[in-house]
């Protein structure tokens, strides 16, 4: 297990740095400089032009650019933004709890749902709740998710007026930031003065309901998918069979025998879903105004904010690496025979 | 009254308007710690049987017979609930490939007290004792360390010996064994039939013992039933079908028995395969394979008839009281 996960980490570096090389490459293959998008091109005066980036040290060769990139990198200095001058690190930990929230909730309902529905697809194989659910999960897992979140505002924010539109919390409310996780903070603010806050969990549960369906629907849709074949393969298993002539009951042979086995492949499909999640943020945020990393980066693009993007993504990347690192140790645990392979 | 009583079992695959029956008609007794072997080509319906009788066939194939009784209660009627109380308490199975019966995923001392919880209610220190007790009972090595470890750590001959005792977990009253030692190496063969049979004596369990070993069979076994395509073709006591078979399937069974040989052997002594879904035969099903063939054999589908202390399913038996 050890050398398994010594094994792990020894890949992990090259990944980093391949990610620094693309970030760093892509942004600025963009035509534009973050100079000419906030001064707009008419207007530029060459010199100006010139001493600015100056400034800024773009002037400077490009991989010459990528070295002190990297030294920053190595020395621990994620840089500012060339835009508002934060910290790039501020910026993503104030932003990042959004998107986290964001990205949980969707994981939760996407686990929950699709787990639920594989197992009943799997045990009712061949019955029209299995085809439907099959049905519904391709279609789920071809879903643009622009297209989607928009119909989904259309039909429930517009038409039915049952959820806002966008952001995380009605205006009315003015809530500290404690957790940076709105339903919590919300919820304490309720707790602490429940006069004044009256109502602001629900509010916050209302904002965060659609955005988390739409960020979850390829999930869900994966896992399912996933789930079912899984489950069918279980259960075809002997051990299965000596389960049932154990007496046991068919929950037990289902939840205990059959899904922890099948759970194994399903918790990599889902590690590899928190790549599609962070992906996808960046679209659900945009559609529901989310204040969270997706809506940040976008922004950064635009304005080329080189520092924002190169830092945040790679901080972005990071994560979703160590999420599909710890993903492969739970995988191990789960799998005795992994758990004490030399 | 016998322990297990089946009469006319048939047990169906396949869609409605495209069946396959896998056993037709079947009968068989077994008494209060007798061991009963059953011997048939691969395909011919053991293990279906036996799986039907624990209903483990649930949403795979439709079972219908006159009679499915076990100790006094009717299987065919009782709930599944109630038959959970049954399966794996008083009758219990053990299957051909221990290296896939237990399941991977959890501790072979986990997998023992299972069964244990759900029958006995045992738990705590009685729980472990017990199951520690049920290790030794089956000749496990370092019985309390091996509690603790993975199916995977486990040879196919330990393996065996910790689902046989999960099988006897809670002194079963009949212990199916579905061709126990076939996938094991032949030296631990014996051991596992050794340790079946005083398990049997000593627990005193009706045992059915299923089969390609007709040496096995001749040497632990009361009576025996032979099997071909889903229907019993023979079944008497050993000594009587040892020394006169009647069916001519038997008899060519018999002749396939290598002197002093006690391994494992694949029996396929006649030429041909056995009818599958396709391909049965209008009259005998053993008619287009069998050396003794006549015309009324391939018109007319012979009954189960009662001879000696058994039965024969054939128009001409071999044996007969005259000759
Ligand atoms: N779940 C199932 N669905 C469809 N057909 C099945 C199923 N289980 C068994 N069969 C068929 O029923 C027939 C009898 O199978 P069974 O397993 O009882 O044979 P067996 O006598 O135990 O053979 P073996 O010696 O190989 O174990 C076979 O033709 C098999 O293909
Ligand atoms: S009925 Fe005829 S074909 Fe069938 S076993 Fe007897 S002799 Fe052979
Ligand atoms: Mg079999």
């Amino acid at each position: 297990m050890f050398s398994f996960i010594l094994r792990r980490l020894g890949l992990l570096l090259p990944t980093f740095f391949g990610i620094t090389l693309i970030t760093f490459g892509l942004i600025r293959l963009i035509p534009g400089d973050p100079v000419e998008v906030m001064v707009g091109e008419r207007t530029l005066d060459p010199q100006m032009h010139a001493d600015a980036m100056h400034r800024l040290g773009l002037d400077k060769p490009i991989y010459l650019q990528y070295v002190d990139y990297l030294h920053n990198l190595a020395t621990g200095h994620l840089g500012e933004s060339l835009v508002t001058k934060d910290s790039v690190w501020k910026e993503f930990t104030t932003l990042f709890p959004a998107t986290l929230e964001l990205a949980v909730m969707a994981m939760l309902f996407a686990a929950v749902f699709g787990l639920l529905a594989g197992v009943i697809a799997a045990i009712k194989r061949g019955s029209i709740f299995d085809h439907g659910v099959m049905g519904l999960a391709l279609t789920g897992f071809s879903m643009p998710i622009f297209w989607w979140g928009l119909i989904l505002i259309m039909f429930f924010s517009v038409k039915l007026g049952w959820t806002p539109v966008s952001g995380r919390l009605d205006l009315a409310f003015d809530i500290a930031p404690r957790t940076g996780f709105m339903l919590i903070d919300a919820w304490l603010a309720e707790a602490a003065d429940p006069s004044l806050n009256a109502g602001a969990f629900k509010d916050a549960l209302k904002h965060l309901i659609l955005p988390a369906i739409v960020l979850g629907t390829i999930p869900l849709a994966v896992i399912a998918r996933m789930t079912r074949s899984s489950m069918l393969e279980v259960l075809r298993e002997d051990y299965v069979r000596t389960a049932r002539a154990k007496g046991l009951s068919p929950a037990r042979v289902i939840f205990i025998h059959t899904l922890r086995n099948a759970m194994i492949p399903v918790l990599t499909v889902m590690g590899l879903q928190v790549g599609t999640l962070m992906g996808g943020a960046v679209l659900t945020e945009t559609i529901f105004s989310w204040p969270g990393i997706g809506k940040w980066l976008i922004d950064a693009i635009s304005r080329r904010d080189y520092p924002v993007v190169q830092n945040g993504i790679l901080m972005v990347a990071t994560l979703v690496i160590l999420v599909n690192f710890i993903v492969d140790i739970l995988y191990g645990i789960a799998n005795p025979r992994i758990r004490h392979a030399k | 009254m016998s322990l297990l009583q089946i009469k006319n079992l048939s047990v169906e695959f396949g869609s409605d308007k495209n069946p396959f029956r896998a056993v037709e008609g079947l009968d068989l007794t077994v008494d209060q710690g007798e061991i009963v072997g059953i011997v048939g080509e691969s395909g011919s319906g053991k293990s279906v049987t036996m799986m039907a009788m624990m209903g483990l066939l649930e949403g795979q194939g439709r079972i219908v017979a006159d009679k499915l009784q076990f100790d006094g209660k009717n299987l065919l009627t009782i709930s599944a609930r109630e038959r959970r109380k049954i399966v794996g308490k008083d009758i219990s199975m053990i299957f051909q490939d221990p290296m896939t019966a237990l399941n991977p995923s959890f501790t072979v001392g986990y997998q023992i007290m299972e069964v244990l919880k759900l029958h006995q209610g045992l738990r705590g220190a009685a729980l472990k004792a017990r199951a520690l007790e049920l290790m030794e009972m089956v000749e496990i090595p370092a019985a309390a360390s091996r509690l603790s470890a993975y199916p995977h750590q486990l040879s196919g001959g330990m393996s065996q010996r910790v689902a046989i005792a999960m099988a006897i977990a809670c002194n079963p009253k009949l212990l199916i064994a579905d061709e126990p030692t076939t996938a094991l190496d032949v030296t631990i063969q014996a051991q596992i039939m050794e340790l079946l049979v005083s398990l049997q004596q000593s627990q005193n369990m009706a045992l059915i013992l299923i089969t390609h070993d007709l040496a096995v069979v001749a040497e632990v076994a009361q009576r025996l039933a032979v099997m071909y395509a889903g229907q019993v073709a023979e079944m008497g006591q050993v000594p009587d079908i040892f020394r006169h078979p009647s069916h001519p399937y038997t008899e060519a069974l018999l002749k396939s028995i290598p002197e002093h040989s006690k391994g494992a052997h694949r029996l396929s002594t006649l030429p041909g395969i056995v009818p599958g879904q396709y391909d049965r035969p209008s009259g005998c099903l053993l008619s287009p394979r069998c050396p003794y063939v006549q015309e009324r054999c391939r018109a007319e589908r012979p009954a189960l008839t009662a001879q000696r202390q058994g039965a024969v399913r054939c128009h001409f038996p071999l044996y007969d009281k005259e000759s």
